[in-house]
């Protein structure tokens, strides 16, 4: 292995993602907090107020607080899966941003020779994204899916008929709006005519227009799906306390209950960032097409990915302030009689416009 | 590089279908199981059959795996301890399969050491395997969509007794 391939292959991807990582520890602890003030605003209060000033180190004190307090093992549980599962939930949540583009391909590192040794390090051009998979998009699809096997488990190993039922439900609730997700999508890949993220910014480029103009009911069912497989309110179902104590993590405490937070909060930017991604342009800035407007692309791509991406989280936390839980059989019901039927019509009528229109752009 | 992982994947395929049937809990033969289909994803992957890898760990990791979970869970079945005598039979079948399916497996390997320019060639790409399977496959590829039909008419016949 030269030292280009081990550049290009290792040492970029390496610093991409402890840059990535340690950016997403950060917006996840400030979610939180966001969260708590945006719901006690909504509800005319003041939310955490106490550490710092307007509550701004809360998520600190709260990290500590949660490394800090006992964990607790109940004695009946299944000792290695409940330890397996955050884990489990945990790294699906966090290898999935390794194909989510923040940036277009435009990090331009120049050439230069390092001194002493005389070697020649080529100049090179990278992108604000880890990797760029021609099958990126399935690969989300692939990586979340292991993700709910956590949550079965640890609803499981506690062996506590709380969390069984809140896992129960959360299986059943999230293999159903799988499907309707992935039907919901597939217009998008028709337009775009690829299955790498990349790609399909880039064809929005081209095309003119977010996807989000060309296929809004397929954006709808993306988000409403998106966040029932979040387990977020109004479809948190499988934590809901008024019935279920905690639902899934009732049993766990301190550090592992905080992995299943952290992998929460990550599946929902994940979410925000996919439907950015595939429908709202990505990292292109608003009407990119219009020349007139050129002054908005000033703004570098990645901080309007940024941008779109708390728009959408802010949604979800509008979402969880604005709207009781549905029941478990309304649930089923939306998904399976009025989702699905609307995102196979939506394909359908997608498949037809785009051979009538002339092929994929 | 590739073989080390050839390695690492193929290993952890190993031991995980070895772990399948060795544990007497059930859910630990299906967790084996994933870990199973994931490193055999693993394996496509170095075979340039990336579409083929996804496909595979969403399909059977993802969506097969957690129903298996899931049933798993709603019986809690024992862990199994006569389970393994009423089955004794069964090994008189069992054996001469197994080693039936080793020859098999043997003799495919034998014939096919000689072409090592398979791998550069294989169409992995999602565009090549939908290509194939409407052309030259599409008998079987309707085929077995009938089949799938019909088995999704026959559960929904099992769940619901009167329609």
């Amino acid at each position: 292995m030269n030292l280009d391939s081990f550049i290009d292959w290792i040492l970029l991807p390496l610093i991409k993602i402890g840059i990535l990582f340690g950016l997403l520890s950060l917006v996840i602890a400030y979610l939180t907090l966001l969260e708590r003030k945006i719901i006690a605003f909504m509800q005319v209060r003041l939310g955490p107020m106490r550490v710092g000033p307007h509550g701004l180190l809360q998520p600190i004190a709260d990290g500590i607080k949660l490394m800090l307090k006992e964990d607790i093992v109940p004695s009946r549980a299944d000792k290695i899966v409940f330890t397996l599962a955050p884990v489990i939930t945990l790294i699906p949540a966090f290898i999935v941003f390794a194909v989510i583009p923040f940036g277009p391909r435009s990090i331009h590192i120049p050439g230069f020779t390092i001194p002493g040794l005389n070697v020649q390090v080529a100049e090179r051009t990278t992108g604000f994204f880890i990797t760029d998979l021609n099958i990126g998009l399935l690969y989300v699809l692939a990586v979340s899916s292991i993700g709910i096997l956590g949550i079965i488990l640890g609803g499981w190993a506690s062996n506590s008929k709380y969390p069984l039922l809140g896992a129960l439900r959360s299986a059943a609730q999230m293999v159903s709006y799988e499907v309707a997700l992935g039907f919901s999508i597939m217009g998008v890949l028709m337009m775009a005519g690829t299955l790498s993220l990349v790609e399909i910014v880039n064809a929005q480029k081209n095309a003119g227009a977010w996807y989000v103009f060309l296929q809004p009911v397929g954006f709808i069912l993306f988000f409403i799906c998106g966040v029932a497989e979040t387990n977020r309110a109004p479809f948190d179902l499988p934590e809901a306390e008024s019935e279920l104590v905690a639902g899934f993590h009732t049993e766990y405490s301190g550090f592992r209950f905080s992995l299943f937070f952290l992998a929460e909060y990550a599946a929902m930017i994940v979410v925000s960032s996919m439907a950015v991604t595939l429908f709202w342009g990505g990292w292109l800035r608003p009407f990119p097409n219009i020349a007139a407007l050129g002054f908005l692309g000033l703004v570098p791509g990645f901080l309007w990915f940024a941008l779109k991406v708390l728009v959408f989280l802010y949604f979800y936390l509008w979402f969880r302030a604005s709207w009781p839980r549905y029941r478990y059989d309304q649930l089923m019901k939306i998904g399976w009689q009025v989702l699905m039927p609307i995102a196979i019509a939506n394909v359908i009528v997608t498949a037809v416009l785009v051979l009538w229109l002339g092929g994929s752009r | 590089m590739i073989e080390a992982l050839f390695f690492l994947f193929a290993a952890m395929a190993v031991g995980a279908a070895i772990n399948v049937l060795v544990q007497k809990h059930v859910l630990y033969s299906a967790l084996s199981l994933i870990v199973l289909l994931v490193s055999m994803s693993g394996l496509f992957i170095l075979l340039n059959a990336d579409f083929l890898a996804v496909i595979n760990v969403i399909v059977y990791a993802g969506a097969i795996m957690v129903l298996f979970v899931f049933v798993i869970m709603l019986l809690n079945l024992p862990e199994d301890e006569d389970g393994a005598d009423r089955m004794r039979w069964l090994k008189f079948l069992g054996i001469p399969m197994g080693l039936f399916l080793l020859f098999m497996i043997l003799a495919t390997l034998w014939n096919a050491g000689a072409d090592a320019g398979v791998q550069a060639q294989m169409p992995g790409s999602p565009e090549a395997i939908g290509r194939s399977l409407f052309t030259d496959y599409l008998l079987p590829f309707e085929v077995t969509s009938l089949l799938i039909l019909i088995a999704l008419m026959g559960a929904v016949v099992f769940a619901k007794k009167e329609l």
